[in-house]
């Protein structure tokens, strides 16, 4: 079997609400092996940004474990952390996050800064990045001069700053129109495939099915199921049919 | 597990500078209370300092003047120093600059949670958030602090001499003048940090999800 480079296991979350507790997930127990291509489907509040975030390091489980490279998230310390978050995976989110003050080429090279990296080699590097997403030409531009596409690909740029191990996307298309959400997945696609690295995105997105190796349907907190590529297009078929 | 270096102070101080740089207008709003605050300050010790040096030149027309403007000299007067309302009036500028700062800093933190939540996904520690702001603020401080310091001298030199004139050229206290208008700058400078320190703390202490999910 591969490298599994995401594992969950029996992962809960719930949210104190006043009196009552919400709980968001419950009990999800899932492993994801290097270089593949996973969406994470379901509909709006199942909890898709909730796991992504457990995923992420972003946020602590209420019970479970999360590994990242058979490492347990929970055992790590505040720099340990910033770590993970800077070299081990790369973030992009529905609202495309850019650092509204930077150009695009300093919000591709922010990460490389906070790893240490020179400012010349990061410029180098990030610029080469740019070029990757199509926009060598727009490096000095500030995300409010951009469109929500092109800050979208410079979030894909940032995301592979320090060339991580895993790209985690929650929603990426969910503010972009058709094309543009298209042209975002095709990226993501190539990139997952040129640099070998993993990509899990969380999406209620069904053009992201044509790309994924495998997608985990999320249904209220729980998994609803598990499929391959070449089981897909069997599901996708009764999608339509609704 | 690894951990990241630190973040070279070159780096922040340029990342902080370019924020400033950015939102220029509202540095501009948020240091006016402390160039005034600290233009208020320096005036009235220039114009104390200058009116102490006329005192200690034992010049009879000077002190004439000086009893003319106002000040109350008698026999037992040492040196001329701030009143009591002048003291009182400085503390409450002061104090009224220092909540302004608070204030401002809090709003700005709040419209960058998103920022803040961002910069934490992207790998900077609590401290990288709480230096950056500490920066910021300095920064702001600084230079509101030696505008008003400026200003504030200026102006008690040309009240003295519309009041004095040319007499105080005799006396001019170069270097009490000069440690007045640092002194102005260092409490600027203090107040000004004293002002982001909550707000700093706060936008430090901040978990990346609940930045993310504000502002939606
Ligand atoms: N911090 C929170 N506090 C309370 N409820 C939350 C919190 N985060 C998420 N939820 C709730 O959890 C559910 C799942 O949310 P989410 O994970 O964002 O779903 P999705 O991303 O699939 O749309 C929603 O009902 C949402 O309101
Ligand atoms: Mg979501």
């Amino acid at each position: 079997m591969e490298h599994a480079i995401v594992r969950t296991t029996d992962v809960t979350k719930s949210f104190q609400l006043g009196d009552h507790t919400l709980e968001v997930l419950k009990g999800i127990s899932l492993t994801i092996s290097t270089g593949r291509y996973i969406s994470i489907m379901g509909p709006s509040g199942s909890g898709k940004s909730t796991l992504f975030n457990m995923i992420g390091g972003l946020d602590k489980p209420t019970s479970g474990k999360v590994f990242i490279d058979e490492v347990d998230v929970a055992q790590l310390d505040a720099y340990e952390l910033a770590w993970l978050r800077c070299r081990k995976i790369g973030y992009i989110f529905q609202t495309f996050n850019l650092i509204p003050v930077m150009t695009a080429l300093e919000n591709v090279t922010l990460p490389m800064t906070f790893a240490g990296t020179g400012s010349d080699e990061a410029n180098e590097r990030g610029m080469e990045l740019l070029k990757q997403v199509g926009l060598d030409q727009r490096y000095h531009h500030k995300p409010s001069e951009l469109s929500g596409g092109q800050q979208q690909r410079v979030a894909v740029a940032r995301a592979l700053a320090n060339t991580p191990a895993i790209i985690l996307a929650d929603e990426p298309t969910g503010n972009l129109d058709l094309t543009t959400g298209e042209e975002i997945i095709t990226l993501l696609k190539q990139m997952s495939i040129e640099r070998g690295v993993t990509v899990i995105s969380a999406t209620h997105d069904f053009k992201m099915l044509n790309v994924s190796d495998e997608v985990i349907w999320i249904r209220d907190g729980r998994i609803d199921k598990i499929e391959q590529r070449d089981e897909l297009n069997i599901s996708v078929g009764t999608i339509d049919e609704k | 597990m690894e951990r990241l270096p630190p973040l070279p102070l070159k780096k922040s101080l340029e990342i902080a500078f370019q924020s400033i740089r950015v939102r220029f207008f509202r540095s501009l709003v948020t240091t006016t209370s402390l160039v005034l605050a600290v233009a208020f300050l320096s005036y009235t010790q220039t114009w104390n300092d200058l009116a102490n040096s006329l005192f200690l030149s034992h010049n009879q027309a000077a002190i004439q003047k000086l009893i003319q403007t106002g000040f109350d000299i008698n026999e037992n007067t040492q040196a001329i120093g701030e009143s009591p309302k002048q003291q009182w009036l400085m503390t409450l500028a002061l104090l009224v600059c220092v909540v302004g700062i608070i204030n401002a800093q809090l709003m700005a933190v709040t419209e960058r949670f998103r920022e803040i939540g961002t910069m934490k996904c992207l790998g900077a520690l609590d401290r990288v958030v709480l230096l950056l702001f500490v920066l910021e603020a300095g920064m702001q401080g600084l230079a509101g602090s030696l505008a008003g310091a400026f200003l504030g001298s200026i102006a008690g030199l040309l009240q003295s001499f519309f009041t004095f004139g040319s007499l105080i050229w005799s006396t001019f206290p170069v270097v009490e003048l000069l440690q007045t208008a640092s002194q102005a700058v260092a409490i600027g400078c203090l107040l000004s940090l004293i002002g982001v320190l909550y707000p700093a703390l706060q936008a430090a202490r901040m978990q990346p999800v609940v930045a993310m999910r504000m502002e939606q």
